[in-house]
């Protein structure tokens, strides 16, 4: 049984300048532009649109949070790639500047930028208390 | 004599201290090379995933994208020159402004103008001290680009082909010129003893449909969602990022790898200079010596000759 939680898809969440997380998974969750998405062994070839929200990976070592700053996901054969700019885990986020951060963002006049910068904090936030449990 | 000699010895003083500086520097390059290469090796699984996104959508659906179309007459094009920030580094900054100023003559053949946009101090100085026009640079980042420079300079130069040169409106509040193609000049890393300066075409996009090489398995019947046009006008800007943070991921580990060959060189020649000033300056010593005991010999001779006469 504990063999067959642990193997089923091969996790790749890639940024810009490094691999964040790699490994075997039995479920992937994240955010896209349509709404949640849960992936499991055998789910069928996707390639989606990410918002800046948190991602899930439940590995056998427990569930691994992370923060994607928009980007995307493909699904083929049971490889899940997460694909981002810029990708944070939850305990290389550091809560203080997140708070800082979104203290920043709301004092900026009303705006795209405002908007994004708010919505990343705000992601942050999330992966950061969901970590905590 | 004596004047040469301590000549002689300021020389290889101060040749002995710029051996010292050009060793540090040597090491120095040599460590930071291993990082740059590292960098590059922990970009490449965004480059290898997005290409693999990329070809898939460009397969599985016949969408014609703004980024990939041919312009029908090109007039105007964009050439990116990536150079060093600093100088001390061999031919690096100067061979890739040689393939640049090849390119750009080679455009301007075909009848399009040319926008210069420059990465890099060296590239800038170049241009600006020849009185030529730099649409616009960017500095301070050769040899450890990040991402978001990277990002930064691929916004500009895709808002600058958006807009195009055909005529066509730029986009409102837009300042950036519009041109048909944009050019990439920059070095790339071959090994830690060869470096090529290469040009590369980055926009219109060409892109490779199907597998990609080294693949014999098809591309699997990807869903997209929310449409394969909207997947792919995020992709693609994407792409083109990744595209431009590879090549100045390139020039940074070759710019260091020339700057340790030249510094190495250096090293090696204040070496050879060390010991030939030495020689030179046994050599003088010896003559003062020489010439200090036969003016002694001669003056003792001189005084006995004297006396002889007096007695």
């Amino acid at each position: 049984m504990a063999v067959d939680v642990g193997t089923g898809l091969q996790v790749e969440m890639v940024a810009a300048d490094r691999v964040v997380w790699s490994g075997e998974a039995s479920m992937v969750l994240a955010r896209t532009v349509e709404g949640d998405v849960g992936i499991l062994r055998g789910h069928a070839p996707l390639l989606s649109l990410l918002t800046d929200a948190a991602v899930e990976i439940t590995s056998p070592d427990g569930i691994v949070h992370a923060v994607v700053d928009g980007g995307f996901v493909s699904v083929a054969d049971d490889r899940v790639s997460i694909l981002t700019q810029r990708a944070l885990l939850a305990e290389e986020i550091k809560i203080d500047e997140v708070h800082a951060e979104l203290e920043a963002a709301e004092h900026l006049p009303t705006g795209d930028e405002r908007e994004e910068r708010i919505r990343r904090a705000e992601a942050r936030l999330r992966a950061y208390e969901a970590s905590r449990g | 004599m004596a004047v040469s000699l301590r000549e002689y010895r300021a020389r290889i003083k101060s040749t002995q201290s710029m051996k010292k500086i050009t060793r540090a520097m040597e090491l120095i390059a040599a460590s930071r090379i291993i990082k740059a290469q590292q960098r590059a090796q922990a970009a490449a699984p965004y480059a290898r995933e997005l290409t693999r996104a990329v070809s898939a959508v460009a397969t599985y659906s016949n969408v014609d994208h703004v980024l990939t179309t041919e312009p029908e007459s090109p007039q105007r094009a964009a050439v990116l020159v990536v150079t060093s920030d600093r100088g001390l580094a061999g031919a690096y900054s100067s061979s890739v402004i040689k393939e640049a100023e090849r390119l750009v003559e080679k455009l301007k053949g075909e009848g399009k103008e040319v926008d210069l946009y420059l990465a890099g101090r060296k590239g800038e100085a170049y241009y600006r001290f020849r009185g030529r026009a730099v649409a616009q640079a960017w500095t301070g980042f050769s040899d450890s680009p990040s991402y978001d420079v990277a990002a930064e300079i691929g916004a500009t130069l895709i808002e600058a082909f958006l807009n195009g040169a055909g005529g066509a409106e730029p986009a409102e509040g837009s300042t950036v010129a519009g041109v048909d193609e944009v050019h990439v000049v920059f070095t790339r890393f071959v090994s830690m003893l060869t470096q090529e300066p290469n040009a590369i075409r980055l926009l219109p996009l060409e892109l490779a449909e199907g597998a990609e090489p080294g693949s014999t398995d098809l591309l699997p019947l990807y869903e997209f969602e929310p449409s394969p046009e909207e997947v792919l006008d995020a992709l693609l800007p994407q792409y083109v990022v990744s595209r431009i943070f590879y090549c100045l991921l390139q020039a940074a580990a070759s710019e260091l790898a020339a700057r340790q060959k030249a510094m190495k060189s250096a090293t090696d020649n204040a070496e050879e200079l060390i010991k030939k000033y030495t020689r030179i300056a046994n050599q003088a010593r010896q003559a003062g010596i020489t010439q200090e005991i036969s003016e002694i010999v001669g003056g003792v001779n001189a005084l006995a000759d004297a006396n002889a006469g007096s007695d």
